[in-house]
């Protein structure tokens, strides 16, 4: 910071930091809590039985709507707090921005038309939501893969980040699959445990294709990773990870059998680590990127709004974020342990 | 020409977003309040066919909370994205507003609605309620805020420019704007009429399906009442905007009315075809001194024309028959409601005919809010915020063929989730109607118990 000659005593200073760091937690949320939304849409066409889907939707249900206001939040943020970056990077995304959106919409509505519509449009709805979630998945990794890059629309730029969607996809199927292991009973447990067996293999190979790859697409993140004494700080990351994949891994080997006793006992384990791995990527994405919103182009400081809006914006977030924690950690609860069938 | 195309299409593009967007905010901002009288008419008189109707009501409110959800989502993105100079140049007005919107009550709508849906018998009844209120507290402060800013770029009030940017001198007057009280009012009376005429024309088209349950006699006379109460409050409060109008925005008031010359003793015209080139009305048909007398409350009152404004004009014909169609539909929405009241007063059932109209206007609050806006919107031109910020400044450079493309496959979504929507919830009325058993709405998972469970509470109401 110093050499960036920012002063974080003056509000000019700490007040984009404040907001960095409220967009940051904002996106994280999203993508871990949409994230096991759109996993357990992209999981809908593992089953053809009409009561499992139903399970599956019923235990998002009661969440989906919170979990993409963060999107609205994080892009929010960018909007009112960093006008410029809002500018350069959803100008830059202009079209996989659409597409997702389009995507989300699909995905969105399915929610209701599925169980509302006429019965023949029904299965159609069906095939929305998976498609919905598929390709929202896949324009999200798009976009990170762009944002890490620099935005470069070349061939290699687009090969890149199309491979980052496709781990994306892999990393929110694992997330909604041990969802359901940790929301869901019988039969359709079970074959969670299955499908998040199958995603952990091409989560991981996600995960170690974006670390090598990263330093690979950018000299800026790979003289930051292979400097000290940033490496002793970053070097806990991929070791931590590696951890957590290993406890997925055990634990999906034991679940089914003590599923079958009817012993529920670790069944929130995979999520858990799940979400673990996704914190430590956030972090290490986070560590990789500061203090740029658009790599070598724009810093927190120069994109900002002026103190004076960032000031008014602050107080509310001061107020209003522990309430909406507060409000949100509430509706877990109301909604906790093993989800039941929605009506009303 | 370039950069001429790329403004149009992003305003296109734009429009097109926040057309659809707004069909949806428009029914859930009163149905949530709807939804809170039948639940406390049921709590209170513990009569189950005030139960039948919030069941009902909330699946509409449900499918119609989401539309509107993700279609709102679109707009935060493109704010940015299509009129980068917006938030470049008034983005200390208006990203405080944008935020407190998403803080204060995105988060609480969505996250209750969560709850009012799928709680009951997960929280105490209270907390239900609660819920229950917390949604439609949420939806009309969304609404608040979103048209604080909106107002604000109408007639904005509490600033001051420095080094061509904007600077909040006082909150209270960016917010209470003078034009924000009048488009507030006019804009929740819009959405209590459209959601009238929604459930009295949804009660109506299940009568003519030969229902004919206590529910639906109770929300057909709720929702004729509404709107019989709302539409001469809403006459009178749409009378004030135009006053006000006037006032801030006298162009957009001489192109609602289309006048071309500032003149004393105006005519009001009735009809006419707004012939932009000679800057003259074709085939007028007007009413003479009228709009004087209106307008300045002075039959030979002054009311400036057109020329008034050099070429900083609104184009004429869109708010020309705009305004016309939103007035024609107001004006059918006063006969149809009294009238229905005055037979629903005298006779228990409704007529054949009665009937048919009223689930004829089940969708008219729609033909009146959109050209409303247009007429607000398109009005505003060439301003994006009047007087401060042109339009065209504030356009992106967003290559064209991207626009088009995004355009393209917008358009295409919503003329597929519009015709969904419109059907599902005829749909929805049929087989409430019908009532046929074991085809009862999912909402998630079902079986056959509760199919039936859900059924029986429904027969036994």
């Amino acid at each position: 910071m110093l050499e960036l000659g920012i002063d974080l005593a003056n509000p000019a200073g700490w007040l984009p930091v404040f907001f960095a760091l409220v967009m940051a937690i904002s996106m994280i949320a999203y993508v871990v809590l949409d994230g096991y939304d759109l996993g357990v849409g992209i999981l809908l066409r593992q089953t053809n039985d009409l009561a499992e889907k139903d399970a599956m939707i019923a235990s998002i249900g009661p969440f989906w709507d919170a979990n993409e206001t963060w999107l609205v939040l994080g892009v929010g943020i960018l909007l009112v707090a960093f006008p410029l970056a809002h500018g350069a990077i959803l100008g830059a995304l202009y079209l996989p921005v659409a597409i997702m959106l389009a995507a989300l919409t699909l995905r969105g509505v399915a929610f209701d038309f599925r169980v509302k519509a006429k019965a023949p449009y029904r299965p159609w709805w069906d095939r929305a939501f998976y498609a919905g979630s598929l390709v929202a998945s896949w324009s999200q990794g798009f976009m990170l893969g762009q944002l890490i890059i620099g935005f470069q629309n070349t061939a290699f730029g687009n090969a890149f980040s199309g491979i980052i969607g496709i781990a994306l996809i892999a990393a929110y199927r694992l997330l909604g699959a041990s969802w359901l292991i940790m929301k869901t009973e019988g039969t359709l447990q079970l074959n969670a445990v299955q499908w998040a067996k199958r995603s952990l293999a091409l989560t991981a190979i996600g995960v170690i294709a974006i670390s090598l790859g990263t330093p690979w697409a950018s000299a800026r993140i790979f003289e930051k990773w292979f400097s000290f004494p940033n490496i002793v700080m970053l070097f806990p990351i991929p070791v931590m990870t590696a951890v957590l994949f290993f406890i997925i891994a055990r634990s999906l080997e034991r679940l089914p059998l003590r599923l079958g006793e009817g012993n529920q006992y670790g069944v929130a384990v995979p999520f858990m680590a799940t979400l673990g791995i996704f914190l430590l990527s956030s972090y290490g994405l986070g560590y990789s990127l500061f203090p740029w919103l658009v790599i070598d182009q724009l810093n927190f400081w120069q994109a900002a709004s002026s103190t004076e809006a960032l000031m008014v914006i602050f107080y509310g977030v001061v107020i209003v974020f522990p309430i909406i924690i507060a409000y949100t950690a509430f509706s877990y609860r109301v909604f906790w342990g093993k989800s039941t069938p929605l009506k009303y | 020409m370039d950069s001429l195309d790329a403004l149009v299409l992003a305003r296109m593009q734009f429009a097109a977003n926040i057309t659809f967007h707004i069909l949806f905010p428009t029914i859930s901002i009163a149905l949530g309040w709807f939804l809170i009288f039948f639940k406390s008419r049921f709590l209170a008189t513990s009569q189950a066919h005030w139960m039948a109707a919030y069941q009902f009501w909330i699946k509409i409110f449900a499918l119609t909370f989401a539309i509107g959800a993700v279609s709102g989502i679109t707009m935060s993105f493109q704010f940015g994205t299509n009129w980068p100079g917006f938030m470049n140049t008034v983005g200390n007005v208006a990203g405080p507003l944008l935020a407190y919107e998403v803080l204060t009550a995105f988060f609480l709508e969505a996250t209750m609605l969560g709850i009012m849906l799928f709680g009951r018998g997960r929280v105490s009844e209270w907390v239900h309620t609660l819920a229950t209120w917390l949604v439609a507290v949420g939806t009309t402060a969304s609404a608040f805020w979103i048209l604080a800013l909106d107002s604000w770029m109408q007639t904005p009030t509490g600033f001051e420019m420095i080094d061509g940017k904007a600077h909040v001198l006082s909150w209270f007057d960016v917010v209470f704007n003078p034009s924000f009280p009048y488009r507030m009012t006019h804009m929740l009376l819009a959405s209590g009429l459209t959601v009238a005429f929604l459930v009295a024309g949804l009660s109506a088209f299940r009568w003519l399906k030969g229902e004919r349950s206590k529910e639906i006699r109770a929300t057909m006379r709720v929702g004729v009442w509404v709107a019989a109460t709302l539409i001469p409050i809403q006459i009178l409060v749409g009378d004030l905007h135009g006053l006000n109008t006037l006032e801030h925005q006298p162009a957009k008031l001489a192109a609602m009315e289309g006048v071309w010359k500032t003149d004393k003793g105006v005519g009001a015209v009735l009809f006419a075809i707004p012939d932009a080139e000679r800057k003259m009305n074709r085939y007028e048909l007007s009413i003479p001194k009228l709009a004087s007398f209106y307008l300045t409350h002075d039959i030979n009152g002054e009311v400036k024309g057109l020329d008034a404004f050099g070429d900083d004009h609104p184009p004429v014909g869109p708010v020309f028959w705009a305004f016309r169609i939103m007035v024609g539909v107001g004006l059918l929405m006063l006969a149809v409601s009294w009238w229905s009241t005055l037979k629903l007063r005298r006779d228990s059932d409704p007529s054949t005919h009665l009937a048919i109209g009223l689930s004829l206007m089940t969708f008219a609050g729609w033909l009146a809010v959109v050209p409303g806006w247009y007429v607000t919107e398109i009005g505003r031109q060439p301003w994006l915020v009047y007087g401060v910020l042109r339009t065209a400044d504030a356009a992106s450079g967003v290559p064209p063929s991207n626009i088009a493309a995004s355009l393209t496959i917008y358009l295409l979504l919503y003329a597929v989730l519009l015709a969904a929507y419109v059907s599902t919830v005829f749909y929805l009325a049929k087989k409430a109607a019908s009532g046929a058993p074991g085809d009862e709405p999912r909402a998630g998972m079902p079986s056959a118990e509760d199919a039936n469970d859900q059924q029986g509470e429904l027969s036994n109401a």
